[in-house]
């Protein structure tokens, strides 16, 4: 674990791997640290955000006294269950990338356990990543000036939804009619971090 | 209850106010106003609590008319102010009867005027704010000539003040305050003296998402991408181009290019506020 100032408005944790990041801020969500508003899970690191006056000393050491070493095993202790039109643009310059049949993606696609590690580009859109190391892909060469509301995407380790269409850059795998962000709900989002996925073949 | 009818609106009017907590890991930002400060002075001028929210107006030009009484008042970059077509003061307390104009002119310094209102800009909050985040699409639209804006229930204390002196906003040249990191080492020594030796300047490709300055080029030291991770406002984030952005209310939750610096809080307030053409410099904080 490795700690990296950002002024006095935030900490930034950097540790080894995903693991560790869903760890880490799992753990942080259970017992929050005073001074620190916001927690940021990413790829390979946790932001705190600080509301002003605090230390970021003081927040430092707390943090490397937290254990990376808990078991993960039980993430949120939610599942989500996402249904999904496996029928995208890219499935078969997936299944080639991956040297599956677009059919074996989509078994091997539904079998896996996802679990959300982070959120992050839009509101809403979690970052997915799975029990099954076949699934990383690079992105598109060149980016869609348009993804419609709903896509399943795959890139790098990760399975992303888009919560409204934008632009995007991710892999087409399918689509779903499940509905991930809802301002009317609280919380809005479906897919925080930690909480479990999987997804199913939608009828 | 009273409201605010908005008649124009300059280059861009937003109702905001201190902005989201608690919603960055569902990535969504804390936006709000972009110049605290000024919004919390504007708040403390009508005995306002400091979450009640604001009109942030940039460069000036914003008509509002009173649909019944209001007592409002005009923070942040100093730009002439009129009530009916009478000259009036900003950091005062103004009285307007139903049916009265204010105008704003256009400020001759700074960029950022905050006019509140007391009982706050009462629009229904989003995820526990009323602030326009114009990156995500959260909070009410950028507001336009005709919106009806609800004023809330007047606070029971009343204003006890006239008329705040302030410390005069805006500049050609301004000092903002950093400590290098998170990401120093993936820059060159020298990109470290450059940013803390020459000047910069703002752009005018900039918005309440972040400063974009234009200026030496900060040289990395490696290449590689760096895997996604947190942003706080303030954040000098350095794009392939080596010209760093400077990042305000509105910023990204998440970025993918490093961040050599960081402005200190206290200075975000002058960042805010440093309109097109402003020269920037960076000094080491403490």
């Amino acid at each position: 674990m490795r700690v990296l100032n950002c002024a006095d408005t935030g900490v930034l944790v950097e540790v080894a791997d995903l693991a560790q990041v869903i760890a880490l801020g799992t753990a942080l969500e259970a017992s929050p640290l005073p001074g620190v508003t916001d927690v940021v899970p990413a790829a390979r690191t946790v932001l705190l955000r600080l509301s002003p006056g605090t230390d970021p000393g003081r927040v430092a050491a707390a943090v490397t006294e937290i254990p990376l070493a808990v078991d993960i095993g039980q993430g949120t202790g939610e599942t989500v269950t996402i249904p999904v039109h496996y029928d995208g643009e890219d499935l078969a310059d997936i299944a080639e990338l991956i040297g599956l049949s677009p059919r074996e993606v989509v078994r091997a696609h539904t079998a896996a356990t996802w679990t959300v590690a982070f959120c992050g580009f839009a509101p809403g859109f979690g970052y997915m990543v799975g029990d099954d190391p076949r699934f990383r892909v690079p992105r598109r060469g060149e980016a869609r000036t348009r993804v419609p509301k709903g896509s399943v995407a795959l890139a790098g380790e990760f399975t992303g939804l888009y919560p409204r269409s934008s632009p995007g850059g991710w892999q087409l795998l399918g689509r779903t009619d499940a509905v991930t962000w809802d301002l009317e709900r609280d919380p809005p989002g479906l897919l925080r971090p930690g909480v479990r996925v999987r997804f199913e073949e939608a009828a | 209850m009273s409201s605010l009818e908005i008649v124009a609106t300059g280059p861009m009017t937003t109702v905001q106010d201190t902005g989201r907590f608690g919603h960055a890991a569902l990535g969504v930002g804390r936006s709000g106003a972009a110049d605290a400060r000024s919004h919390a002075l504007a708040n403390r001028v009508l005995a306002n609590p400091p979450e009640a929210a604001t009109l942030e107006v940039t460069l000036g030009g914003l008509r509002v008319r009173a649909r019944g009484p209001v007592t409002v008042t005009v923070t942040g970059a100093e730009t002439p102010v009129k009530v009916d077509g009478r000259g009036a003061a900003v950091n005062e307390v103004l009285h307007l009867p139903d049916g009265a104009e204010l105008s704003l002119g256009t400020p001759a310094r700074g960029l950022r005027t905050y006019l509140a209102v007391r009982g706050g800009i009462d629009v229904a909050p989003v995820l526990g704010s009323r602030s326009t985040d114009v990156l995500a699409g959260l909070g009410p639209d950028v507001l336009e000539p005709g919106d009806l804006l609800p004023v809330g229930p007047v606070p029971e204390d009343p204003p006890l003040l006239d008329h705040v002196p302030t410390a005069p906003i805006g500049a050609e040249e301004v000092r903002l305050r950093v400590r290098l990191g998170p990401r120093e080492d993936w820059f060159t020594e020298r990109a470290h003296r450059t940013l803390l030796d020459d000047a910069y300047e703002v752009t005018p490709r900039s918005d309440r998402v972040g400063a974009r300055l234009a200026g030496p080029v900060l040289e990395r030291s490696h290449e590689g991408e760096l895997p996604s991770e947190g942003m706080v406002p303030g954040a000098l984030q350095v794009p392939p181009d080596g010209e760093p952005v400077l990042f305000l209310a509105d910023h990204p939750v998440t970025g993918g290019y490093p961040v050599i610096a960081v402005v200190c809080s206290a200075d975000l307030p002058i960042a805010a506020q440093a309109r097109p053409g402003t020269r920037v410099r960076f000094v080491p904080w403490r």
